[in-house]
This record gives structure tokens, sequence and C-alpha cells, in this order.
């Protein structure tokens, strides 16, 4: 694709009133790591990405390989958007830029392959995920950057490789992850009836986390329903620029869940939550689904949220003394609203002091598969955060999405602290404290 | 383009990564938070100290490049943007607070430092600054310095003028030089400190500046008052005033600025009301408790249909950041929103708001009022499209008129958010053809060459002064 085309394309798809929704007052400044992290250069803020975003669609500047770069540094961490009084949907826009770049990139014939394999393949399809270890998971990271960025691949893959195999957890075998029934019952009286959306990282390398928070819904009172048809969010699609395989995924997922009589479809991952509350918004341009999409969206709900409408934060929960931690997923709390739930589930727990982390808000650097493609950027913010995090004196960091766990998990590690400290997924602390 | 030896010139002073030519930094300091404004410097450059700010100067203003100084971008006049080209300075390296001097009550800044930094910083030794612009959680000390901006506490405690005891100043010819001083008194020449707060940065850099502090206020209360008529909450305002009490905050909400505000900060504003004041007092509990009395005794003569007390500290602060979201949150209604910052003296506050009103009414465009009641600085809001060619020429009759009537209303055009390119052409509306001159003499004295900050404040032409309607 040539810059002009790429310039008519961005203009198409870019929502121009959208655009122009943001009055430039700066108010997102402060929030956007890397703004702070980069003096405050204003072109690596959110007002600056759309400032360059319309200034491309009107004909200001070319999409030039500085304008890429910007929209890439961008950890899609959406923390500009609940502070923004304007209400401008950042992330939409940012997607739609994405995808639009992505489609233009002409890939060399192994990537081509291999970004068939991942996504075409792998992600949308269970079997074949659950076939997968964690290496191989890792690797497919690297594939990934393989995507994104052109020269130096090798080296920075073998850097960060050797650190995040021995921070995955163990993988389940894979008669394990056959053996999942389709539906479970409440322990004692019925309150809600819900749907589990158990995603295909979440059900592969974080199956335990998994089965823990079925067990906690069992033990709040649901019924719980785990479709089999269901699938990959798409969320690594749809911020990879393959925006139409993410498309299908969001049909196939509302398909799947299309059942009466609940009232909840739940997710135990913000990275998967945020996309699939906003199908509606993936699937806009497609009229017959639009009613469809609504209803699943309506429904969707992050587990903490559900646990403490039916009241879990008051259920004798216990662990032995120590102090908690709790480091916010960006999308769960910028997407889907989610910040206050976990932190009160967490403080109900008796034997825990509760320290709130600064900047617990802010991205841990994790975004998806930002700490591969952008990583020194992700490392210096990674290293901030475990400043705060060492702070607090926490033995516990706790987390609610695997792709921020797996970062704390590297985090605690690159600081020499993984005899004193451990990161943990929520619901795995919170079923450890109910029994 | 910067010409090529130019660039390498400002290379040898500030460094190779803090000259920045390309098309993305460019686009991204070509505009501030004025609506419909936007053009392209040549080159971007960030000094780490006065003495580089010195050379800079030096170096521009022999080749005669335009130097536009810039904090953070968030003036609403087009003050930063770069309407003539040249090179924009930005103070993102020269952002350190220097020193809190607790025994004179002074808090010294470099331009770059962010204005509620600053402010966290001196609270946490239990002293306080009081200007804080709405814009305060990104706006910088330079640009409040340059804009001498008000706040939500200009009522009682004044605008950033009055806390600025002495600044570090480089003019274009390289000339560096001082103000004032940690002084209570001082009057040793003319006051040039005055001069250059509100100079919108065409004079020449500020470099360091040494601010006022006053103790902490003991106790703060804050309470709302709600009304279904928004002339009687206008009279409210004069007549608090009136009667001699003078709250720290007294800010006004109409109608549709309450549901947009209500619709971003969640907090439970009335959105069936009319219009509302926000209104704040600080000081010695006793005094705080006696003028809240009074204060809420008038609204209820002035037909206030209730008055709340914030009931804790978080849901004071709470209202006091969605009052400071209004503009922002305003924008999400219309794709454009311009605002402007009409001021009149106090006693005719109820006036200029139902002037404004009958404005709007007439050329048929949506206006929204909000702002310091209490200091007689309103902010009428316009929604509008500026794709909407028809509508806007509309929206610029009205705004003229509102300005034309606030200054027949012994009023200005501006009361805190400064001339910049915007408001140029009404300047003279307010100072007459003399006026401008004395400052363009002034102006000269400083910056023979123009290069500071050009297209500002002196406008090229100056608009016919409409007569308001009968
Ligand atoms: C949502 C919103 C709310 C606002 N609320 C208020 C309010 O309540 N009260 C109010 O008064 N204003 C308000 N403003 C306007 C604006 O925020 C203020 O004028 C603020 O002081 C600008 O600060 P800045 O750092 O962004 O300066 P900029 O906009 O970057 O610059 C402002 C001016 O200062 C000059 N300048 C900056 N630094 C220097 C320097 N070191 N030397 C010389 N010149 C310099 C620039 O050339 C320019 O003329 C608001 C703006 C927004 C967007
Ligand atoms: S995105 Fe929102 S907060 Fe940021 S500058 Fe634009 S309007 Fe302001
Ligand atoms: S998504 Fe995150 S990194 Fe990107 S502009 Fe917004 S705040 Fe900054």
């Amino acid at each position: 694709m040539s810059k002009t085309t790429m310039q008519q394309e961005l203009k198409e798809r870019l929502d121009y009133d959208e655009l122009m929704n943001c009055m430039r007052c700066g108010f997102c400044l402060p929030s956007c790591p890397t703004y702070t992290q980069t003096d405050l250069n204003e072109p690596a803020s959110p007002r600056g990405r759309i400032a360059l975003m319309k200034g491309v669609v009107d004909g200001l500047i070319e999409p030039d390989e500085d304008f890429e770069k910007q929209l890439n540094l961008c950890l899609g961490c959406r923390a500009c958007e609940p502070v923004c009084p304007s209400g401008v949907k950042y992330g939409h826009l940012l997607e739609e830029a994405r995808d639009v770049l992505a489609q233009r990139k002409k890939y060399s014939l192994p990537v081509k392959v291999l970004r068939r394999v991942v996504f075409d393949e792998l992600f949308p399809k269970k079997d074949r995920m659950r076939r997968l270890n964690g290496l191989i998971w890792a690797y497919q990271k690297s594939g990934l950057q393989g995507v994104t960025q052109k020269t130096g691949v090798l080296k920075v893959i073998s850097r960060n490789l050797a650190e995040m195999e021995s921070i995955l957890p163990d993988i389940p075998s894979p008669k394990q992850m056959k053996n999942r029934p389709i539906e479970v019952r409440a322990n004692g009286e019925v309150k809600k009836k819900v749907a589990f959306f158990s995603g295909c990282l979440m059900d592969t390398m974080f199956m335990k986390t998994n089965d823990a928070s079925i067990e906690l819904l069992q033990l709040a009172g649901c019924d719980v329903w785990i479709p089999e048809t269901q699938n990959c969010c798409g969320a690594l699609h749809a911020h990879s620029g393959e925006k139409e395989q993410a498309k299908r995924l969001a049909k196939r997922n509302i398909e799947a869940f299309e059942m009466e009589g609940v009232d909840y479809i739940i997710s135990n991952a913000g990275g998967c939550g945020a996309l699939l509350v906003e199908y509606d918004h993936l699937l806009k341009d497609e009229p017959e689904w639009k009613e469809r999409s609504r209803k699943f969206v309506e429904k969707m709900k992050d587990i903490s949220e559900v646990l403490v409408e039916l009241e879990f934060h008051k259920k004798d929960l216990s662990l032995l003394p120590q102090t908690i931690t709790y480091q916010d997923s960006c999308h769960l709390r910028n997407v889907m609203g989610t910040s206050g739930a976990p932190r009160q589930l967490l403080k109900a727990i008796k034997g825990v002091t509760y320290k709130e982390m600064k900047g617990a808000d802010q991205c841990c650097g994790s975004a998806g598969v930002y700490n591969l493609v952008q990583q020194d950027m992700s490392m210096q913010i990674l290293d901030d955060k475990m400043r705060h995090a060492k702070e607090t004196e926490a033995q516990t960091i706790v987390t609610a999405n695997p792709g921020c766990l797996l970062q704390m998990k590297l985090g605690v590690k690159r600081k020499g602290l993984d005899h004193k400290v451990k990161a943990v997924h929520i619901v795995d602390v919170l079923l450890e404290a109910v029994h | 383009m910067l010409d090529s030896n130019v660039k390498e010139l400002l290379i040898g002073i500030v460094g190779e990564g803090n000259v920045n030519d390309s098309s993305e930094s460019r686009l991204a300091y070509s505009y501030d938070a004025t609506p419909n404004f936007q053009s392209l410097p040549d080159a971007v450059v960030m000094p780490n100290s006065t003495e580089e700010v010195r050379k800079i100067l030096k170096v521009c203003n022999d080749c005669q490049i335009p130097v536009v100084p810039r904090g953070s971008g968030t003036n609403l006049c087009a003050g930063t943007c770069p309407t003539e080209g040249g090179v924009v300075l930005v103070f993102n390296k020269m952002n350190r607070i220097l020193e809190i001097d607790e025994e004179n009550l002074t808090v010294t800044v470099q331009p770059g430092t962010i204005t509620q930094e600053m402010i966290k910083a001196v609270e946490e030794k239990g002293l306080f600054y009081p200007p804080d612009p709405s814009s305060m959680k990104i706006s910088t000390i330079g640009g409040n310095l340059n804009e001498n901006s008000g706040g939500l506490r200009g009522l009682k405690y004044g605008v950033t003028r009055d806390y600025v005891l002495g600044i570090q100043v480089v003019l274009p010819n390289g000339n560096v030089f001082r103000t004032g001083g940690k002084l209570a008194k001082d009057v040793a020449g003319y006051d040039l400190t005055r001069l250059f707060v509100g100079s919108e940065g065409t004079l020449g850099v500020i470099t360091e500046a040494t601010l006022k502090l006053v103790p902490m206020p003991e106790t703060k209360k804050t309470m709302l008052a709600i009304y279904d008529d928004i002339d009687a909450a206008a009279k409210t305002v004069s007549k608090i005033i009136a009667n001699k009490v003078i709250p720290a905050t007294l800010e006004f909400l109409d109608h549709p600025t309450l549901e947009v505000v209500e619709d971003f900060a969640k907090i439970g504003l009335p959105t069936y009301a009319e219009a509302v004041l926000l209104i704040e007092q600080d000081g010695a509990l006793e005094v705080v408790e006696r003028d809240m009395e009074k204060i809420m005794r008038i609204c209820e003569e002035e037909h206030a249909i209730s008055v709340d007390v914030a009931k804790s500290d978080e849901e004071a602060a709470a209202l006091c950041t969605a009052r400071r979201s209004a503009l922002s949150a305003l924008a999400r209604m219309k794709p454009t929103t311009i605002l402007e910052d009409a001021t009149v003296p106090r006693s005719k506050v109820a006036q200029m708001v139902k002037a404004v009103n009958e404005i709007a009414g007439k050329y048929d465009v949506k206006i929204c009022t909000f702002g310091h009641a209490g200091d007689g600085n309103l902010h009428p809001t316009c929604m509008t499209d500026v794709r909407d060619k028809d509508e806007l020429k509309r929206v610029e009759k009205a705004f003229e008129e509102i300005f034309a009537k606030a200054i027949e209303l012994g009023g200005t055009i501006t009361g805190e958010h400064g001339v910049g390119e915007m408001k140029s052409p009404y300047l003279e509306w307010k100072l007459g053809r003399e006026g401008i001159e004395a400052m363009r003499g002034l102006k000269a004295a400083f910056d023979p060459n123009g290069i500071m900050n050009p297209g500002k404040m002196f406008a090229k032409d100056s608009r016919k002064r409409v007569v308001v309607g009968v």
C-alpha cells in the first residue's frame, strides 16, 4: 500500500467526529505512561496521537515511519479514556489505525506463514491451543514480534525468552484439559445462572485459574455453564491488525453464548473481557448482529464484580498473615470499569493487610505482546512498577489478567525478589482464602 | 523548514536529541486547546537551562526566526499556535522545583513545572499556593504566569499575578536579568515582574519564578446551592458580595453544563436544576461556619430550591474536580466547542448572564454558561461544528455581541485566558487605538525584531466595533 492509499484508507476508516471530539485540553496527558516515560513528549501522548491521526486524515502530514512508530509505542492501555471529560474513544481510533497499518505490511514468506498459523489456525481453534505447551506459546509471541519489528528481532527474542520461559506456569496435561464438564451446579441455593468465558490462554496455560474461577462461582451460588463451542475472544487479532478474523471469532462466541436464562457472561481476564464487552462496537457495521451483540455485551461482567454482587466478601475468608497489593489490569479498569471490586474482595480476607501501590492504575507494560515488541519501554515501565510494588512491602502482588500476571512474575524475577514475593491471579487467592 | 545551518547551531546548543524537525514533532506542537487554530512550526527545541535558552534566543534573533514558548499547550486563545512557523520552545526538561523556602514562604520553580505538582509539594509542607486554574493538573507555571491565569479560588485569593514575587527573564538579544525577589516590598524601578506576567510569551522567556505562598487555611467547607431559575442564581452571586462576604470559591454552572459534567463525573449532581452555585469558604473554623451560614441564608432568600453542604472532604473534592472538567465535558456534545471569557464587574453578573442567553437566542446558537461567577468571569461556551460555515458565522456574530456587551457593562473581552491570536482582533475594543500603540511601543523595546510569539496580541486587522443591538 502506498502512502497515498494508506492516507485514503485512514481517511475512510477513522471516525472523523471522534477525532474532532478531542478538544485538546490535555487532561489525559498525566495518565499516559508513554508520555511520562518520554520526558513529556507530546507526540507520545494521547492528545498527540489523536492529532497525528487527524493530521494524516487532514493531509497535513504523511503516514510515515515516525507516525507508525508512534502508534506502535502506544500501549493500548486506554488509561487516557476514563480521564477524558469529553469521552473520546481513543482505543477505537487506535485499533482502526493499526488495522490499516497492518494491512499495508509486506511480510516475508516465513512471517506470513507464521501469522496464518498463529492467527487463523492456532488461537481460533481450541483443540490446537490445548496441544501447545507454554514454551511454544512464548515462541508464538516472539513470532508476533517478528511481524511487528523488522530488525534486531532475534537478538531481542533471545534476550527475553529465557526470562519468559522461567516464569511460565506448569502446563496441565492434555488429558486434564479435556475433562472439563459443560455445566456445574451451585453449592447450595442458586442465586444466579451464569455462563463462563474460558478463553484460549486462560484455558490452557492458566487452566488451574479457570477451574478456581468456576469453583468460586459455585461457592457464591451460581449455576455455571461453560459453552463448548466458544473460542478465543479475538483480542490479539483485533489489536494486531487482524480485525476480520476478530469479527469472525466474535460472532462464533455470540452464537455460543446465546442461551435463555443466563444472567451474566463472566470472564476472569481483563484483556479478554474488554474486547468481549465491546463486541457491539467491533460488529457495528453489521446491522444483523446489532441486537445479538448488544445482548451479549449487556451480560458481560468480570468475575470480581459478580462475586461482590453475590456477597462473596462476606464469607469467612482468611489467609496466613501477609501484605497484599493489587495491580489493576488496564483493560479491566479502563474499559470494563472494574477497579473497586477486586480491592474490596482482597480487603475482606482476614490476615491480609491490603496496601495500595502507587500508580496501581497505570499499565505494567505487558499490554498484549507489547513487552516483546517494545521491550525497552516495557521494561522501563516495569522497573518503575516494581519499585512501587517494593515500597508496599507486599509479599503477594495480585492481578486480574494473565498478561499482567506474567509481567509481574517477570518483574519480580528481574528484581531478584522471587524468593520473597509472589504474583497471583485474584481468583487463586480467593480460592485459597475460602478453603 | 529550518535552515540547515541554523539547525546545526541549535543542535550545538541543546544537543541532537533536543532539536526535532520531523513532521511528527512539528504536527504535535502545531496546536493548543483552541479550536480551529493549527500551524506547523519549523522545529521543536527543548532547552535544559537558562543558558541554553539565552543562546537559542540569540541565534533566533540574529536569524529572525520566530520563537514560540510553550508550556503544556492548554491555553484557549491560540497562544502557542506557531502562526508564523519558527521554533517552539518546550520546557519539559526545565521542570524542577528549585526551592521551597519555609522561612520566607516562597517557592522557586523552573517554568515547565506542572502547577498541580508544585501545589502538592508545597501543601506537603503545610503551605498554600492559591491560583488553581481548572487545567492545573497539566498546565505549567510558565503558562500560568504568561496568561496570568485565574482559578476557582480567585475571588478571595486573586490570580497568578498576585503571587509572583520575582522572575528570571531572557530577552531576545540574549540579556538575562532577574526582577523582584523574596521580598514583600520592592519599588526599585519599573515593575517588570507585573509586565511579564500576562505577556503571553511576546516579550521574552521566563526561565525561573519565585512565587508567594500563604499558610494553609485551617478548614474548608463546600456547598452546592441549587436553583430552578438561572437569574436567581446569578442574582445570588451579586448579593453575596454586596453583603460583604468573600467566599474562596463562587462558581456558576447552568443546566446543560451540569448535565454533561454529571455524564462524565457521575457523582450525583442535580441535573434537574436550571443552575447551581458551587461555593467554598476556607479559614478559621468559626469564620468559615459564620460565613457559610450567612451565604446559605442569602441563597435561600434568593430562592434556591436547596442548599447542601458537602459531608466529607472527598465529596467536596469531587465537586471541585467535576467543576474543573466542565469545559472538556461540554466538548462531548458537539464536534467544536468555542469558549469565551467575558468578564464584568461582579455586580453585573446577573445582567451579563441574561444578555448571553438573549444573544444566543437572537442568533439561534447553543450557548452554555459556567464560570468563576464570583470574579464576574463567565465562560459562555458555544457548541457548534466548524464544518457548518453558516452556523459558524452566527456564532462569531454572537460572540462579538457578547464582547461588546461586556465592555458596555464596564468589563473586558478576556478575564483570564489571554488574547493570543484568537482575540487579537478585539483587543482594540478594550484598549482603544492609543492603548494598543502604547503596548506596541513596549513590545518593540523588548523585542525589536518581533521574534517573540509573533501574530499574537496585536492583530493585523482589528474588527470593526459592533454596536450592541437595542
Ligand atoms: C479545560 C481547560 C480549563 C482551563 N481552565 C482555566 C482556568 O480555570 N483559569 C485560567 O486562567 N485558565 C484556564 N485554562 C487555560 C490554560 O490552561 C491556562 O492559560 C494555562 O495557564 C496555560 O498553561 P500551559 O502550561 O498550558 O501554557 P501554554 O498554553 O503552553 O502557554 C500559554 C502562554 O504562555 C506562554 N509561555 C509558556 N511558557 C512560557 C515561558 N517559560 N516563557 C514565556 N512564555 C511562556 C506561551 O507562549 C503562551 O502564550 C483552561 C484550559 C483548559 C483546556
Ligand atoms: S483525548 Fe480527551 S482528555 Fe485528552 S486532550 Fe482530547 S479531549 Fe482532552
Ligand atoms: S492507550 Fe495508554 S499508552 Fe496509549 S495513548 Fe492512551 S494512555 Fe497513552
